[in-house]
Protein backbone atom coordinates (compact mmCIF):
# COMPACT_ATOMS: atom_id res chain seq x y z
CA UNK A 1 0.00 0.00 0.00
CA UNK A 2 1.01 3.57 -0.62
CA UNK A 3 -0.09 6.37 1.68
CA UNK A 4 -1.05 9.51 -0.23
CA UNK A 5 -1.48 12.90 1.46
CA UNK A 6 -2.77 16.22 0.12
CA UNK A 7 -2.27 19.75 1.39
CA UNK A 8 -3.66 23.28 1.25
CA UNK A 9 -5.79 24.25 -1.78
CA UNK A 10 -5.39 20.76 -3.23
CA UNK A 11 -6.74 19.14 -0.05
CA UNK A 12 -9.76 21.43 -0.19
CA UNK A 13 -10.42 20.91 -3.91
CA UNK A 14 -10.34 17.14 -3.44
CA UNK A 15 -12.08 17.26 -0.07
CA UNK A 16 -9.53 14.65 1.00
CA UNK A 17 -6.44 14.89 3.18
CA UNK A 18 -5.24 11.30 3.03
CA UNK A 19 -5.88 7.94 1.35
CA UNK A 20 -4.22 4.57 0.83
CA UNK A 21 -3.78 2.87 -2.51
CA UNK A 22 -2.73 -0.59 -3.56
CA UNK A 23 0.69 -0.13 -5.15
CA UNK A 24 0.82 -3.27 -7.32
CA UNK A 25 0.31 -1.44 -10.62
CA UNK A 26 2.16 1.72 -9.65
CA UNK A 27 5.87 2.15 -10.27
CA UNK A 28 6.27 5.94 -10.45
CA UNK A 29 4.70 9.13 -9.09
CA UNK A 30 3.35 9.72 -12.61
CA UNK A 31 1.51 6.34 -12.48
CA UNK A 32 0.02 7.32 -9.15
CA UNK A 33 -1.13 10.68 -10.54
CA UNK A 34 -2.82 8.92 -13.46
CA UNK A 35 -4.55 6.50 -11.09
CA UNK A 36 -5.80 9.35 -8.87
CA UNK A 37 -6.93 11.43 -11.86
CA UNK A 38 -9.11 8.53 -13.03
CA UNK A 39 -11.24 8.63 -9.85
CA UNK A 40 -13.71 11.18 -11.25
CA UNK A 41 -14.00 14.45 -13.15
CA UNK A 42 -13.01 16.61 -10.20
CA UNK A 43 -9.85 14.60 -9.49
CA UNK A 44 -9.03 14.62 -13.20
CA UNK A 45 -9.29 18.41 -13.34
CA UNK A 46 -7.23 18.90 -10.19
CA UNK A 47 -4.43 16.62 -11.39
CA UNK A 48 -4.34 18.29 -14.82
CA UNK A 49 -2.59 21.20 -13.05
CA UNK A 50 1.09 21.02 -14.03
CA UNK A 51 2.15 23.31 -11.20
CA UNK A 52 1.39 20.66 -8.55
CA UNK A 53 4.41 19.51 -6.59
CA UNK A 54 5.04 16.03 -5.27
CA UNK A 55 7.15 14.54 -2.49
CA UNK A 56 8.07 10.96 -1.64
CA UNK A 57 8.96 10.24 1.98
CA UNK A 58 9.31 13.97 2.67
CA UNK A 59 11.65 14.73 -0.25
CA UNK A 60 10.52 16.82 -3.22
CA UNK A 61 10.62 14.66 -6.39
CA UNK A 62 9.81 14.69 -10.11
CA UNK A 63 7.07 12.59 -11.67
CA UNK A 64 9.51 9.93 -12.85
CA UNK A 65 10.44 9.13 -9.24
CA UNK A 66 9.99 5.42 -8.47
CA UNK A 67 7.60 4.49 -5.67
CA UNK A 68 7.08 1.30 -3.71
CA UNK A 69 4.79 -0.14 -1.09
CA UNK A 70 5.19 1.61 2.26
CA UNK A 71 6.08 4.99 0.74
CA UNK A 72 4.31 8.19 1.70
CA UNK A 73 3.58 10.31 -1.35
CA UNK A 74 2.39 13.91 -1.01
CA UNK A 75 0.81 16.25 -3.56
CA UNK A 76 0.53 19.97 -2.94
CA UNK A 77 0.50 23.39 -4.63
CA UNK A 78 3.67 25.52 -4.89
CA UNK A 79 4.66 26.56 -1.37
CA UNK A 80 3.97 30.03 0.06
CA UNK A 81 5.54 30.15 3.52
CA UNK A 82 7.87 32.69 5.07
CA UNK B 1 24.97 15.76 8.33
CA UNK B 2 25.28 18.19 11.15
CA UNK B 3 24.14 17.46 14.67
CA UNK B 4 21.68 19.29 16.95
CA UNK B 5 19.44 20.28 14.04
CA UNK B 6 16.36 19.62 16.16
CA UNK B 7 17.26 22.59 18.28
CA UNK B 8 17.82 24.70 15.17
CA UNK B 9 14.28 24.35 13.85
CA UNK B 10 10.97 25.02 15.54
CA UNK B 11 7.53 24.83 13.96
CA UNK B 12 5.10 26.23 16.49
CA UNK B 13 1.76 27.97 16.97
CA UNK B 14 3.10 30.08 19.84
CA UNK B 15 4.73 33.47 19.35
CA UNK B 16 8.49 33.90 19.91
CA UNK B 17 10.61 36.59 21.50
CA UNK B 18 13.25 38.18 19.31
CA UNK B 19 15.26 39.16 22.40
CA UNK B 20 15.19 35.60 23.78
CA UNK B 21 16.25 34.14 20.43
CA UNK B 22 19.15 36.58 20.10
CA UNK B 23 20.20 35.79 23.68
CA UNK B 24 20.27 32.05 22.86
CA UNK B 25 22.35 32.66 19.72
CA UNK B 26 24.82 34.70 21.78
CA UNK B 27 24.92 32.58 24.94
CA UNK B 28 28.35 30.96 25.50
CA UNK B 29 29.29 32.00 21.99
CA UNK B 30 32.32 34.24 22.27
CA UNK B 31 33.78 33.34 18.87
CA UNK B 32 31.03 34.88 16.75
CA UNK B 33 31.10 38.65 16.37
CA UNK B 34 28.08 38.83 14.07
CA UNK B 35 24.42 38.05 14.72
CA UNK B 36 22.01 38.57 11.81
CA UNK B 37 18.29 38.11 12.34
CA UNK B 38 15.27 38.32 10.07
CA UNK B 39 11.67 38.46 11.28
CA UNK B 40 8.71 38.19 8.92
CA UNK B 41 5.36 39.63 10.02
CA UNK B 42 1.74 39.66 8.79
CA UNK B 43 1.14 42.74 6.62
CA UNK B 44 -2.17 44.61 6.60
CA UNK B 45 -2.36 44.69 2.80
CA UNK B 46 -1.54 42.29 -0.01
CA UNK B 47 -2.08 42.87 -3.71
CA UNK B 48 -4.52 45.70 -3.02
CA UNK B 49 -6.64 43.75 -0.56
CA UNK B 50 -7.12 44.58 3.11
CA UNK B 51 -5.86 41.54 5.00
CA UNK B 52 -7.40 40.56 8.35
CA UNK B 53 -5.39 37.39 9.06
CA UNK B 54 -3.30 34.59 7.58
CA UNK B 55 -3.69 30.90 8.28
CA UNK B 56 -0.52 28.86 7.86
CA UNK B 57 -0.66 25.16 7.02
CA UNK B 58 2.38 22.89 6.83
CA UNK B 59 3.41 19.30 6.12
CA UNK B 60 4.71 17.96 9.45
CA UNK B 61 7.89 15.95 9.02
CA UNK B 62 8.71 17.21 5.55
CA UNK B 63 8.94 20.77 6.83
CA UNK B 64 11.67 19.86 9.30
CA UNK B 65 13.51 17.72 6.74
CA UNK B 66 13.40 20.47 4.14
CA UNK B 67 14.63 23.16 6.57
CA UNK B 68 17.41 20.86 7.80
CA UNK B 69 18.65 20.49 4.21
CA UNK B 70 18.55 24.24 3.64
CA UNK B 71 20.46 24.93 6.88
CA UNK B 72 23.05 22.25 6.07
CA UNK B 73 23.59 23.73 2.61
CA UNK B 74 24.11 27.16 4.19
CA UNK B 75 26.67 25.66 6.59
CA UNK B 76 28.57 24.17 3.65
CA UNK B 77 28.59 27.44 1.72
CA UNK B 78 29.41 29.95 4.46
CA UNK B 79 31.47 29.97 7.64
CA UNK B 80 28.62 30.31 10.07
CA UNK B 81 28.21 29.44 13.73
CA UNK B 82 24.69 29.01 15.06
CA UNK B 83 21.44 28.92 13.15
CA UNK B 84 17.85 29.15 14.36
CA UNK B 85 14.73 28.96 12.22
CA UNK B 86 11.26 29.40 13.73
CA UNK B 87 8.09 29.23 11.65
CA UNK B 88 4.65 29.67 13.12
CA UNK B 89 1.54 27.85 11.90
CA UNK B 90 -2.17 28.36 12.48
CA UNK B 91 -4.06 31.66 12.32
CA UNK B 92 -1.97 34.82 12.63
CA UNK B 93 -3.27 38.38 12.74
CA UNK B 94 -1.93 41.71 11.47
CA UNK B 95 1.47 42.57 12.87
CA UNK B 96 2.06 39.11 14.33
CA UNK B 97 5.41 37.44 13.78
CA UNK B 98 5.40 34.57 11.25
CA UNK B 99 9.01 33.55 10.76
CA UNK B 100 12.42 34.04 12.36
CA UNK B 101 15.84 33.27 10.91
CA UNK B 102 18.91 33.93 13.05
CA UNK B 103 22.51 33.23 12.01
CA UNK B 104 25.79 33.94 13.77
CA UNK B 105 29.29 34.07 12.29
CA UNK B 106 32.75 35.42 13.11
CA UNK B 107 32.33 38.25 10.59
CA UNK B 108 29.16 39.80 9.25
CA UNK B 109 29.33 38.84 5.55
CA UNK B 110 28.77 35.13 6.18
CA UNK B 111 25.83 35.67 8.52
CA UNK B 112 24.18 38.21 6.20
CA UNK B 113 24.47 35.95 3.15
CA UNK B 114 23.48 32.73 4.93
CA UNK B 115 20.44 34.39 6.52
CA UNK B 116 19.16 35.64 3.17
CA UNK B 117 19.89 32.29 1.52
CA UNK B 118 17.95 30.37 4.20
CA UNK B 119 14.99 32.74 3.90
CA UNK B 120 14.98 32.65 0.07
CA UNK B 121 15.04 28.83 0.03
CA UNK B 122 12.48 28.50 2.81
CA UNK B 123 10.13 30.54 0.61
CA UNK B 124 10.31 28.13 -2.32
CA UNK B 125 11.11 24.74 -0.78
CA UNK B 126 9.69 24.40 2.72
CA UNK B 127 6.13 23.02 2.62
CA UNK B 128 4.12 25.86 4.16
CA UNK B 129 0.98 27.40 2.64
CA UNK B 130 -0.75 30.67 3.46
CA UNK B 131 -4.47 31.21 3.33
CA UNK B 132 -5.35 34.87 3.41
CA UNK B 133 -8.50 36.23 5.06
CA UNK B 134 -9.62 39.59 3.73
CA UNK B 135 -12.82 41.59 4.01
CA UNK B 136 -13.64 40.20 0.54
CA UNK B 137 -13.26 36.56 1.67
CA UNK B 138 -10.63 33.85 2.09
CA UNK B 139 -8.23 32.46 -0.51
CA UNK B 140 -5.00 30.49 -0.77
CA UNK B 141 -2.05 32.62 -1.87
CA UNK B 142 -0.34 31.83 -5.16
CA UNK B 143 3.40 31.28 -5.25
CA UNK B 144 5.33 34.23 -6.72
CA UNK B 145 7.70 33.92 -9.67
CA UNK B 146 9.84 36.64 -8.04
CA UNK B 147 10.47 34.29 -5.08
CA UNK B 148 11.57 31.52 -7.46
CA UNK B 149 13.93 33.96 -9.15
CA UNK B 150 15.45 35.12 -5.86
CA UNK B 151 16.20 31.54 -4.79
CA UNK B 152 17.60 30.68 -8.24
CA UNK B 153 20.16 33.52 -7.96
CA UNK B 154 22.09 31.62 -5.27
Amino acid sequence: MIKVVFFAALREQLNCSELSLNSDQLTTVADLKTALASKDENWQQVFANNALLSAVNHDMVHSEQAIKSGDEVAFFPPVTGG
Amino acid sequence: MTTNTDAEISIQTADFSLADEVALLEQDNAIDGAVVTFTGRVRNQNEGKEVTSLTLEHYPGMTEKSLTKIINTAKERWRIGRVKVIHRVGELFIGEQIVFVGVTSKHRQDAFAANEFIMDYLKVQAPFWKKESTKQGNHWLDAKTSDENKAAKW
